[in-house]
């Protein structure tokens, strides 16, 4: 199949940034509530901004669930979540109440904790510290500054689920892979070079 | 290490960028369209846009403005101007904003900061507030762009705005907007204290040391700047390169 995006719209808002994004990156795509779309595509991106709760409570009702389930972990289809996006793939939420997530990856998100002086939500730009080699990554210095704003985080329940991590309230998971599974809890489509390199990274992955 | 961001601040009037002084005294500057380019190729940290007359005139921002705003933005870009209702705030992220902010309604409508942040969640909702000092040394809140005074103390208005779910302030001293004379540190200093959500501070920026102050004396996450970038040679990335040698841990 020739490269196309399935951009998953769950009324989780900012689907034109990320659009554009993947274009910009050269990638073809387009924007989908229909489960079934998501056989007609080679990548799937669930952006997402918004309430863990509400959001997997929409995914589950559309049949977009069940569609994931199909795509992502039978037919191995590139998978990337961004922000809520990354977070839905947990196994639980906590943020407007408790929630199963998708159980791709292990672990649960949950609030951050502050510690001396430091605000939540975690808003700006924030060191990018890779653990593996992460496809996703290729390409790109350690440590470089990717843009963040959130006030919950992904705790993984295995250390080889990890991709990366960002110095803040004592550090947290800022990436996740787990075969055909990557997760950014940044925004790739508002990180400029570095972001797109990442997006483009996702894009060359069959 | 989380950085401390310079973001520009657009103000947009009668289809124009302009700028004031005081809120005050408005002209026109250029193309709005113009400046997102711009700021855009600088690879600026934050965009901030705001309809200064929206509020006053009974109505919320163009969407298809930001629309075709946010189509030039690849830097995250907040949007304001008459937010009133939570459809509002669907339709500027819809179109690509990535947080809304809210001023007016802050004061008159104060549930819609909780519903937005139930809704869309809290990193989405930025409260916009906006402060005059009188020669009393106390400090109002004034909505509809300056022109409404409230009775609310600005300090009052933070907390209130945190404790309903807002996740950031946008803190601007009205009196200083446009003089390029300062920002009013006594006024951040105060907001940041008060509050454990990021504040923005605004309204005044005329040097680069003037943002240093507003950081390291007054506690600001970030500083917004209009003026300086329009009518002088500053940019962000001076003002970042200026930040950094004074041990402030920006993006370069």
């Amino acid at each position: 199949m020739a490269m196309t995006v399935a951009i998953i719209d769950y009324d989780a808002g900012n689907l034109d940034s990320v659009n554009r994004a993947v274009k910009e990156c050269g990638g073809a795509a387009f924007i989908t509530k229909n489960p079934e779309d998501l056989k007609k595509c080679s990548h799937i991106i669930l952006p997402g901004v918004g309430v863990f709760s509400d959001s997997i409570k929409r995914l589950r009702q559309s049949g977009m669930e069940r569609a994931l389930q199909t795509q992502v972990l039978e037919n191995k289809i590139p998978f990337l979540g961004i922000c809520l996006g990354m977070q839905l793939l947990a196994e639980q939420g906590t943020e407007g109440g408790e929630a199963n997530g998708l159980g791709f990856i292990n672990g649960e998100v949950v609030r951050f904790q502050p510690e001396q002086g430091e605000r939540i939500p975690h808003i700006g730009w924030n060191e990018v510290v890779f653990n593996q080699g992460c496809p996703l990554f290729e390409g790109i210095e350690s440590g470089k500054d990717f843009y963040f704003v959130h006030s919950f985080h992904f705790v993984c329940a295995k250390t080889e689920d990890i991709a990366a991590t960002t110095p803040y309230c004592g550090g947290f998971v800022s990436a996740v892979w787990k075969d055909n599974i990557f997760g950014v809890q940044f925004h790739p489509e508002k990180s400029q070079t570095v972001g797109f390199k990442v997006l483009k990274n996702f894009l060359g992955l069959c | 290490m989380l950085k401390t961001r310079v973001i520009p601040t657009l103000l947009y009037k009668d289809d124009s960028l302009v700028k004031g002084v005081a809120f005050d005294s408005w002209r026109t500057i250029g193309s709005a369209m113009q400046a997102v380019k711009v700021y855009n190729m600088r690879g600026v940290d934050e965009l901030v846009f705001l309809d200064v007359a929206a509020s006053a005139e009974g109505r919320v921002v163009d969407f298809s403005l930001i629309d075709e705003i946010a189509d030039e933005c690849f830097m995250p870009l907040t949007v304001g101007g008459g937010v009133r209702s939570t459809n509002n705030v669907r339709e500027l992220l819809k179109v690509g904003a990535d947080k809304v902010s809210i001023n007016t309604a802050a004061v008159l409508n104060p549930k819609l900061i909780s519903e937005a942040a139930k809704v869309f969640g809290s990193q989405c909702v930025v409260v916009s507030i906006d402060s005059k000092k009188h020669t009393s040394g106390d400090y109002e809140v004034f909505i509809k762009a300056g022109k409404a005074p409230t009775g609310i103390n600005p300090v009052d208005l933070a907390k209130k705005a945190e404790s309903l779910g807002a996740g950031e302030i946008l803190l601007t001293s009205i009196e200083r907007d446009g003089t390029m004379q300062g920002y009013d540190l006594e006024l951040i200093k105060k907001v940041t204290e008060a509050v454990s959500i990021p504040v923005i501070a605004s309204g005044g920026a005329g040097s680069y040391e003037d943002m240093e102050k507003a950081i390291k004396h007054s506690g600001a996450s970030a500083v917004a700047a209009s003026s300086i970038f329009q009518f002088t040679h500053s940019t962000p990335l001076e003002a970042k390169t200026y930040l950094k040698s004074k041990n402030i841990n920006v993006r370069i």
